[in-house]
This record gives C-alpha cells, sequence and structure tokens, in this order.
C-alpha cells in the first residue's frame, strides 16, 4: 500500500463527498478518495459512506456479488474489501458466510448463499482446520496422504461452487501461524504443521493452476511483511480473527487487484522517467559518463535493479515506454551507449523525450502504443510531476516513489498493478510484437499505397474452433479487449469452454501471421442460435486485438464465418452492435461487411441490431492466406 | 496526555467508527450506553485506538474493561 500518497486532509475530503447530493458525484468523490493511502480507522470511515451512497449512480462502475465463505471471523475485511474495490472502480456487494458453515451453505439449495446469487466465491480457509488430526509422528506417506485428502476436500468445494453458482472461484493461500517445535528441523518431520502447511500450499497452488481456480496468496504477502503484521495472536484468541485488522487493508487490496486483472483491468505499459529514476544524476548536465549507472556505487546499482525489474516485467508482457524531458538524441545515446545499461533502445516500445509537458507526452504514448490511458503505470521520481499527472490524467496509476532510489522496485513491485491470472504465449512474446511492429510500419513508410503495404507483409490467417489449449488466451482476448469488441461481453474460462463443445454454436479462434513474425491469437468469435429462429445464428461476441487494425483480418474473419455457417444451413447472421465509451472504433463495423440495419426503435443505450442474409453475402477479396489449425 | 486529553481521542475515534457525531465518552460510559456499540465495534474501537496511539492492550486488559473510564487508565498506564 505504500505505493499510495497519503491524502492531504481525508477528514474534510469525505466531508466533501458526503456534502454532494448527487450520488454519482458522491460516488466519484469516494473513489477519488480510496486511491489515497487510507488506515484501519479512515478505511471504515470511507465504508460507511459508500454504504449510506443511493445505489442508484453507478455509471463507470462495475457491480459484482462476492461470497467470502470462511472458517474464522472476517467481519473486519469486508469494509477494506469494498474500499479496494471502489479504488479499482469495482461496487462488490459482500456475503459473508457463517463462522465455519461454508459446507452447508454450498450444498444446501435454500441457503442464504443460494438468495445471493455469488458471482465470484472466496474460499478464506484455516490451515488448523485444513491438518486438524495428523498426528507429529506420522510418516512421509501419512502426511502426505492426509494433505491429499485436504486438497481433494477443497477442491470438491471447488467444484460445487462451480457447478452450483456458475461462480469464478478464488482460493486464498494458507497462512502458516503454528509455532516451531524443534525449531529448524521442524521442515524435516512431514507432520509438523508447517512442514504440512507448506506441502498444502504448494499442492494447492497446483491444483489452483489446473483448475483457472484464482489464488489470492496472503502467506505469501504474510512472507514479505512478517507475520506479526498479518497475525496478531491477541485477535485470534479474543475472536477467531486469522487476518490481523491492520493488514486488512491490504488483505482487500491484494484481492480487489486480483479481481480486476480477471476482468482485464490489470495495466500494460510501464512509462518510465529517465534522469534519476532510470539512473542516478541529470544526462543534460552531468554527461553520459557523469551519471550514475550499475557497479561501483550503491545508488548506481539501484537504478539498475529498476532496469532490470523493467526487463523481466517486459519479459512477462508488459510494455515498456519511455517519458522524460530530455533531447531526444541524448537520451536514446544512454540506451545506445553506456555500458552499465539494462535496458536497451529496442527494450522501449514507445520513446518520448522532449521538453514537453508529461502529461501531454502520456497521451501520445498512449496513443503510439494504441492502448487507452488507463493502462499505463508513470514512475517517476519528482514529485512535481507526479502530482501533476494525477491532476491531470487521474486515470493513470502513479507510484508514489521514495526518496530512496533502493526502494523503488519493491514500491513498483508491492502496488500490483500488473496483477495477472495468466501467462500466455502472446505475453512471452508481446515484446518481440511490438519490436516487428516498428518493422511493418517501416515497410508501410516505403510502400507507395495501402494495397502495396498489406500485399508486401504476406499475412496468412490459421483459424479453427476455439480449442481447449488456447483457452487462456481466448479468455484474455474476451475479457481485456475494448476496442474492437462488438458487444463487451465478459466470460470466464469455463463459459467460453462451455461455448465451445456446445455443438450448436460456432466458434472461431484466428491467429495472424505476417513476413515480420506470428502475431499470435488476436481475435475470436463466438456464434450462438437464436431462439426462436431456426438457421440464425447471433454474433455473441467478436473481439480483435488492436494490434492488427487495419489489416483487413475483420474481412477475412467474416468470409471465414460465413463459408463455415452456410457449410452448415445456417441461413442468417444476426449482430448487434453495443456502444461503449471505447469501442466506437467498429462503430462502422457491420455495415461495412454487408449487414443491414434492422428497423427497430434506437434503444436508450444506443444499441443497434444488424443482420447478414449469407445467400446475399459477396466473399470480400484479402491480401490474407487462409492456413488450417 | 491527560485522562480528558485520552477522553477527547476515543470520542473522535468511536464518533469516526460509528458515524456518529452526538458520541460523547465519560469515564462512567460503558458500551451499553452506546447505540450500535457492539462487540465487533469493540474490537474495531480497541485496534484504532492501538493503532493511533501506538500502544498494545494485553488480552487479560480488554478482558477486564467494564467501562471508558478503565480503558483510559490503562492508556493512561502504558503511554507512561
Amino acid at each position: 500500500m505504500n505505493c499510495l500518497p497519503n491524502p492531504s486532509d481525508f477528514r474534510q475530503s469525505l466531508r466533501a463527498a458526503l456534502a454532494a447530493t448527487d450520488p454519482g458525484e458522491r460516488l466519484n468523490k469516494l473513489a477519488d478518495l480510496a486511491q489515497f493511502r487510507l488506515g484501519f480507522l479512515e478505511t471504515i470511515q470511507l465504508d460507511n459512506a459508500l454504504g449510506k451512497t443511493a445505489a442508484t449512480a453507478r455509471a463507470g462502475f462495475a457491480q459484482l456479488r462476492l461470497a467470502l465463505l470462511s472458517s474464522c471471523t472476517v467481519d473486519h475485511l469486508l469494509p477494506a474489501i469494498r474500499v479496494a474495490g471502489l479504488r479499482q472502480r469495482l461496487l462488490i456487494e459482500v456475503y459473508m458466510g457463517s463462522f465455519g458453515q461454508y459446507r452447508q451453505e454450498l450444498l444446501d439449495p435454500v441457503s442464504a448463499l443460494h438468495n445471493f446469487r455469488p458471482e465470484i466465491i472466496l474460499l478464506s480457509l484455516t490451515a488448523r482446520e485444513a491438518i486438524a488430526g495428523v498426528p507429529l509422528e506420522a510418516t512421509t506417506v501419512e502426511a502426505e496422504r492426509a494433505v491429499a485428502g485436504a486438497i481433494a476436500d477443497v477442491r470438491q468445494l471447488w467444484c460445487t461452487a462451480r457447478e452450483t453458482f456458475k461462480a469464478t472461484v478464488i482460493q486464498q493461500s494458507f497462512l502458516d501461524v503454528s509455532e516451531p517445535l524443534f525449531g529448524s528441523y521442524d521442515r524435516l518431520v512431514p507432520g509438523t504443521p508447517t512442514r504440512l502447511i507448506a506441502r498444502l500450499n504448494d499442492l494447492l497452488a497446483d491444483a489452483a493452476a489446473q483448475e483457472h481456480v484464482l489464488w489470492l496468496d496472503v502467506a505469501r504477502a504474510s512472507a514479505r511483511d512478517g507475520l506479526d503484521a498479518w497475525f496478531d495472536v491477541a485477535r485470534w484468541l479474543q475472536g477467531k480473527i486469522e487476518i490481523a485488522p491492520q493488514s486488512a487493508a491490504h488483505y482487500g487490496d491484494l484481492l480487489a487487484r486480483l479481481i480486476a486483472a480477471h476482468r482485464g483491468q490489470s495495466k500494460k505499459c510501464l512509462a518510465l522517467d529517465l534522469d534519476n529514476t532510470l539512473w542516478g544524476g541529470v544526462i543534460g548536465d552531468d554527461g553520459l559518463e557523469g551519471i550514475r549507472l550499475g557497479e561501483g556505487s550503491a545508488v548506481g546499482e539501484a537504478h539498475a535493479g529498476l532496469q532490470r525489474y523493467a526487463k523481466l516485467l517486459k519479459d512477462r508482457g508488459v510494455i515498456l515506454a519511455v517519458c522524460s524531458k530530455n533531447d531526444l538524441a541524448t537520451a536514446e545515446a544512454a540506451f545506445r551507449e553506456h555500458p552499465e545499461m539494462v535496458l536497451r533502445r529496442s527494450d522501449i516500445a514507445a520513446f518520448v523525450a522532449n521538453w514537453n509537458d508529461k502529461v501531454e507526452n502520456l497521451r501520445v504514448i498512449a496513443e503510439q502504443l494504441n492502448i487507452g490511458l488507463d493502462s499505463l503505470v508513470f514512475v517517476d521520481d519528482n514529485p512535481a510531476e507526479r502530482a501533476r499527472v494525477r491532476e491531470s490524467l487521474p486515470m493513470v496509476a502513479v507510484p508514489e516513489l521514495p526518496a530512496d532510489a533502493a526502494h523503488y522496485v519493491r514500491c513498483i513491485a508491492d502496488a500490483g498493478y500488473f496483477e495477472a491470472v495468466s501467462f500466455t504465449d502472446e505475453d512471452r512474446h508481446r515484446a518481440g510484437q511490438y519490436a516487428a511492429n516498428a518493422d511493418r510500419q517501416a515497410l508501410r513508410d516505403v510502400s507507395q499505397s495501402m494495397d502495396d503495404f498489406l500485399r508486401g507483409l504476406d499475412m496468412s490467417v490459421v483459424f479453427g474452433s476455439i480449442v481447449p489449449v488456447d483457452l487462456a488466451r481466448v479468455a484474455q482476448l474476451i475479457n481485456k479487449t475494448n476496442q474492437f469488441n462488438t458487444t463487451t461481453r465478459r466470460y470466464t474460462t469455463e463459459e467460453l469452454s462451455g461455448f465451445a463443445a456446445a455443438p450448436e454454436n460456432i466458434t472461431f479462434q484466428f491467429r495472424l501471421l505476417d513476413r515480420f513474425g506470428d502475431n499470435g491469437l488476436v481475435s475470436v468469435m463466438i456464434l450462438r442460435p437464436v431462439p426462436d429462429e431456426p438457421d440464425v445464428l447471433d454474433m455473441d461476441s467478436w473481439v480483435m486485438s488492436c494490434r492488427v487494425f487495419g489489416r483487413q483480418l475483420e474481412v477475412e474473419a467474416m468470409n471465414i464465418a460465413v463459408e463455415a455457417a452456410q457449410n452448415r444451413g445456417v441461413r442468417a447472421f444476426r449482430a448487434d452492435y453495443i456502444p461503449t465509451k471505447k469501442n466506437g472504433v467498429i462503430s462502422g463495423l457491420y455495415e461495412s461487411l454487408g449487414f443491414s440495419r434492422l428497423d427497430q426503435p434506437l434503444t436508450t443505450d444506443g444499441v443497434s441490431r444488424w443482420r447478414l442474409n449469407l445467400a446475399e453475402y459477396h466473399t470480400r477479396p484479402t491480401f490474407i492466406i487462409r492456413r488450417g489449425q | 496526555m491527560t485522562d480528558q486529553d485520552i477522553l477527547d481521542v476515543f470520542t473522535r475515534i468511536l464518533r469516526e467508527l460509528l458515524a456518529n457525531d452526538s458520541i460523547v465518552l465519560r469515564t462512567d460510559t460503558t458500551r451499553s450506553d452506546v447505540p450500535d456499540w457492539d462487540s465487533f465495534m469493540y474490537v474495531n474501537f480497541i485496534v484504532a485506538v492501538e493503532m493511533e496511539l501506538g500502544i498494545k492492550f494485553g488480552v487479560a486488559d480488554v478482558e477486564s474493561f467494564k467501562s471508558v473510564g478503565d480503558i483510559v487508565a490503562k492508556t493512561r498506564a502504558l503511554l507512561g
């Protein structure tokens, strides 16, 4: 939570928010306040105010129902969960199961839990319950059997949660609050609590990965912060509270960022300042030889450490950008010529160094990369620049860097901006794809016409139904794509796998290749039958990555879809375009593909309905060659 | 801090916790005198006082508190 700035006057701001009579304005003010670092009492106050705010004005906020099922007291976590949700612009309604009754509630079809209809079920269980009854003298085989039994038990809960509620499941890792018995030797004795809990967490994490269950790692957080921050034995004795109240805000934030990541709200790009951020000193004044970077100085090592961390983020799919007040040539020279630079010029997808306002430059970066400003994290050592960006671009995340460069990495890492729930091939290759995009841009620059450019790309499309091995990427596209997204319907992996398996549906995944490389799996279509209209399919969802805009893939995809549907005896497609703040780029999509707009009164939310009689469709030529999956 | 200073801090904390500005704590106030001051909010109050003043009550202390005055006295002793 150290990445958040301190509020200047919390009480005053809270009063101002409560004084706002318009509920929408009030909610926005409360959400602004949630962007600050709040203490225990402040969190409860903000939550109180949120509870008093009319549920009617929710524009710009997503709502979701979370059931927290626990084997110990968790009442004190609820305000922190709601406030952390507000920070992510999520209005989380929390249902708290009765203490230790989660099994019965999951199974009982008339329980209050069923009435609540949770969309997310969080299992917050204590280790002492999971390993109760395993004797200290247990052999390795007995201990492993007990752990396997506990895992099977939890998996059964996941299964019930999914089948009964169609809910997304979050499993919390087990906190190890056990005391040493033998000392260091504990980890070598199969039946000690600490050994059992370690095994339990390892195997349960494996099971979660297999089952696509989300993993809330409080054990890792407590290892970083120290157990005393997370567990207070007095609270346990007083009220069976396992997660200490002083860590409630941190817990809420870990949970909310996990949910946000699952919904595709994580940040995508790290925009870095240069002077006194990526290196020590000011290159314009100190010169290439004068900046402090790398070996020979602790400060230099600290800045190199930030570069190494940025490089690791790049390797896992985060886009890197530079946003600096410098001469472009001077700044780029450091990347090319300084021997201690970890980051190379080619690691940076958007490099903006000039004397303009950084607010303007961040806009330029977002535009160049074709991502939203709300996908940016801006890292700058200068408090004035940070304040200015926060003020003008509140959607950009700006970590409150500590004064000491030694702690830059920890501050950025602990903020969890890039929280992920999958790691796909596309993530692994994203940086290379952005570099290839620069090569494509170069080709475009020398091409006489658009056709020349497209022909010169030697494009081919690999397509087929959605297949299980690509489900994680398909879910990522469906849940993260905002621009080319016809309906912006979000689906879980389970739902998508259900669509793919249902024989009445037609699903597609498209991969685009060209002479500069594989763009990866970049588009998904889901066509489902229309009730009461035989032989008509509805375009439930169609998404495409912004990386391949303007490459005719939407045309070739429609050619492919029409052909496949005709082979199945389908007569027509129906399609809705549901406008959002971000998908205006495809408002003319269906018209351009030959769909006719259905005569119907325009709904207030601007949804338009389209139809294509397949017999009337003319296949449109493109420069894309088809290849089977 | 005088006892009155401590009482003032307690009053502010409880007002903020319960979002009720009419609360005024005295040394003879007990939990049942304050609307909504249930056992959950009692734990929250203890936690908030500990965090704000940087002190830690023993479990025996918390169990023995009968009135706000008891908490004030213990707080004064811990602040030393």
